[in-house]
């Protein structure tokens, strides 16, 4: 039981740190990234489950929004290694369930928003469910344009509104 | 512990206070007034000890003003200020251009008690012709009353009197345009406070924005409020519990039921003209359709159902069919459902996209938001001749609602650089105005029925 937790936690841990990985390229360079991957594996040994599972949302919280085109739903490739990490600690986590929420910028009627919102929020749960993680795991709601991350109206803004949020 | 029990309750009074009377929406008119037609609205005569402080003749004046159709003169350009039509004196108002003018006298009778008395009188009428009144030669009308288009009488409390002016309006609308006056109706609106805990309210206001009355605060968004036929209701849309659900609300009791809360979209509700039905967007089976529930049953239908987006149901004035958004051609256009047969027809195929399509109360004509270049505006399509014009010139136009005597439509646009503010059309495009709030951003007008 124990045994499995901890090989359970293993197996989350490599996914993760990828994504650690992915962040710290914006900044650094991806030799730097990689070095910085082979420590946080045998400090994660010593950790107990909730701690791992705390530290595991955590860098996932880390990047948890991914941005769509003007009245687009598809995904972007730049979002693949994002959504690979979400997937990889969903498929090892069962019984953890994700709320994936779709939001769009403020063009376009309230009502039609909600429903693009949806096809958003759609688009990255079957990403998700093609990457092994079930359905059951994941549900979406669409706040369409009413909940902006930023409320000003340059293009900007928009792309900015123009997100799915992984919510845990 | 009385003491502090007292001094709690006496703030907690003092918000309430401040609350209700705060007008958060004023009307600033853009355009149109100079195409009005002039008219005069004598300030009325006060008999008694304490004048109320609602001035009746100011909120007549205002009130035709903000019709579009009407420019009241002001009082200092009025040539006399008569109190009855027996001291109105047609051949001065000749000369002013005025075309009808509104007098009257308030007295007071008693214990906040007050008899309001006023009369319209149509300057062109009073200036005789065949089968007319004559003026004699100081210019006092002698023989008959045609030109009284209307008098009125009626005893009320200080706290009608704006209520009363609304009706007066309504008359003097109607008499003059031929066209029911929608003054004594109402308007729900979103209110968003970005630095309150509960940051979403629905409002119910007079039309003018006087007499708010909070109805909900909620942390999360609250959207799309219809109005039932009868204007006792409202039916929205609330996330309180971290998905969509329609809430219907009685605008009087504030009771509250919930009417649908369906796995994904639970959107935009629409009562039927009976006020027996909801027409709603649902996507409980994957994708967003248009759904017709009974609402004593529950009893669920699906009139128009594709792989392509479906939203913004609204109905035909006979019940009979539904217009609804669609993108099953393309882009967003507007098509509506049989409800007899499903039978479904695109009705709109000018500009890159058109949604949230509304009829006008005749029937005639369907105003909708319309985009072209880019731009978001109202637009109003004649059903018959299929010409469609655009109304506005403002950024970001949505949620267009008409007035129940169809000759305005409230919407909400973006002015300023952020600020969501509510905005007025006349239904020919002439007369603007808008209605920006004192205190965060506004959205989703609904217009009510008449009251």
């Amino acid at each position: 039981m124990n045994l499995n937790k901890v090989l359970k936690g293993l197996l989350v841990a490599v996914p993760v740190l990828t994504l650690a990985a992915c962040s710290s390229n914006n900044e650094t360079d991806a030799g730097d990234a990689n070095a910085n991957a082979n420590q946080p594996v045998v400090a994660d040994q010593g950790l107990s489950d909730a701690e791992q599972l705390r530290q595991q949302l955590e860098a996932l919280r880390q990047q948890n929004t991914i941005y769509f085109d003007f009245d687009k739903s598809d995904i972007r490739s730049e979002f693949a290694s994002v959504l690979d990490a979400h997937a990889a600690f969903l498929r090892a986590r069962t019984t953890i369930s994700v709320t994936i929420e779709g939001h769009t910028d403020a063009r376009g009627t309230p009502e039609y928003n909600i429903a693009l919102g949806e096809r958003r929020g759609q688009s990255v749960q079957k990403y998700l469910e093609n990457l092994g993680v079930a359905a059951g795991q994941m549900s979406v709601v669409s706040y369409g344009e009413e909940k902006p991350v930023d409320a000003g109206n340059t293009e900007e803004a928009f792309a900015k509104n123009r997100r799915a949020v992984l919510v845990y | 512990m009385n003491f502090r029990w007292i001094t709690k309750s006496v703030i907690a009074a003092a918000a309430l206070i401040a609350s209700c009377a705060q007008a958060s929406l004023e009307i600033i008119i853009t355009e149109g007034v100079d195409s009005a037609r002039p008219v005069a609205i004598v300030p009325f005569a006060f008999v008694g000890a304490t004048k109320p402080n609602q001035d009746i003749s100011q909120i007549v004046s205002a009130d035709l003003m903000r019709s579009g159709k009407f420019n009241p003169i002001n009082a200092m350009r009025m040539p006399q200020q008569p109190q009855n039509s027996s001291q109105f004196n047609a051949s001065v108002w000749d000369r002013t251009g005025v075309e009808a003018v509104v007098m009257g006298t308030i007295k007071e009778v008693g214990m906040d008690r007050y008899t309001v008395s006023y009369e319209l009188v149509d300057v062109v009428k009073a200036k005789g012709g065949v089968g007319q009144p004559m003026m004699n030669a100081a210019g006092r009308i002698v023989g008959g009353t045609n030109h009284i288009l209307h008098a009125s009488e009626i005893t009320i409390t200080g706290k009608q009197f704006r209520q009363y002016a609304h009706r007066m309006s309504d008359v003097i609308y109607e008499k003059l345009t031929g066209e029911r006056g929608a003054f004594s109706t109402k308007i729900a609106y979103v209110l968003v406070r970005d630095r309150q805990e509960y940051r979403y309210q629905l409002v119910v206001a007079d039309y003018d924005g006087e007499n708010e009355q909070v109805l909900l605060r909620a942390k999360e968004p609250l959207m799309s409020p219809s109005w039932s036929p009868d204007g006792t209701k409202l039916a929205y849309v609330t996330f309180e519990r971290k998905q969509s659900q329609i809430y219907i609300q009685d605008v009087y009791t504030a009771r509250r039921s919930i009417l649908t809360s369906f796995k994904g979209i639970n959107g935009s509700p629409v009562w039927s003209p009976d006020g027996r039905k909801m027409a709603m967007t649902l996507s409980k089976d994957g994708n967003s359709e248009i759904y017709v529930m009974d609402i004593a049953t529950k009893a669920l239908t699906k009139v128009a159902a594709h792989r392509a987006i479906d939203v913004e149901p609204t109905w035909a004035p006979d019940g009979k069919s539904i217009l609804f958004s669609s993108e099953r051609g393309g882009r967003p256009q507007l098509y509506s459902v049989e409800l007899a047969s499903n039978q479904v027809t695109r009705v709109t195929f000018e500009g890159e996209m058109n949604l949230a399509g509304k009829y006008t109360p005749n029937g005639q004509a369907i105003v909708m938001v319309n985009r072209t270049n880019g731009q978001y505006n109202i637009a109003r399509m004649d059903r018959t001749t299929k010409f469609m014009q655009v109304l506005t010139r403002t950024y970001l136009d949505e949620s267009p609602s008409i007035a129940p005597n169809g000759s305005m439509i409230i919407y909400s646009t973006l002015h300023g650089s952020n600020t969501q503010v509510l905005a007025l059309v006349s239904m020919d495009g002439r007369f603007k105005a808008r209605l920006p709030a004192t205190n965060g951003r506004v959205k989703s007008p609904a217009w009510s029925p008449f009251l």
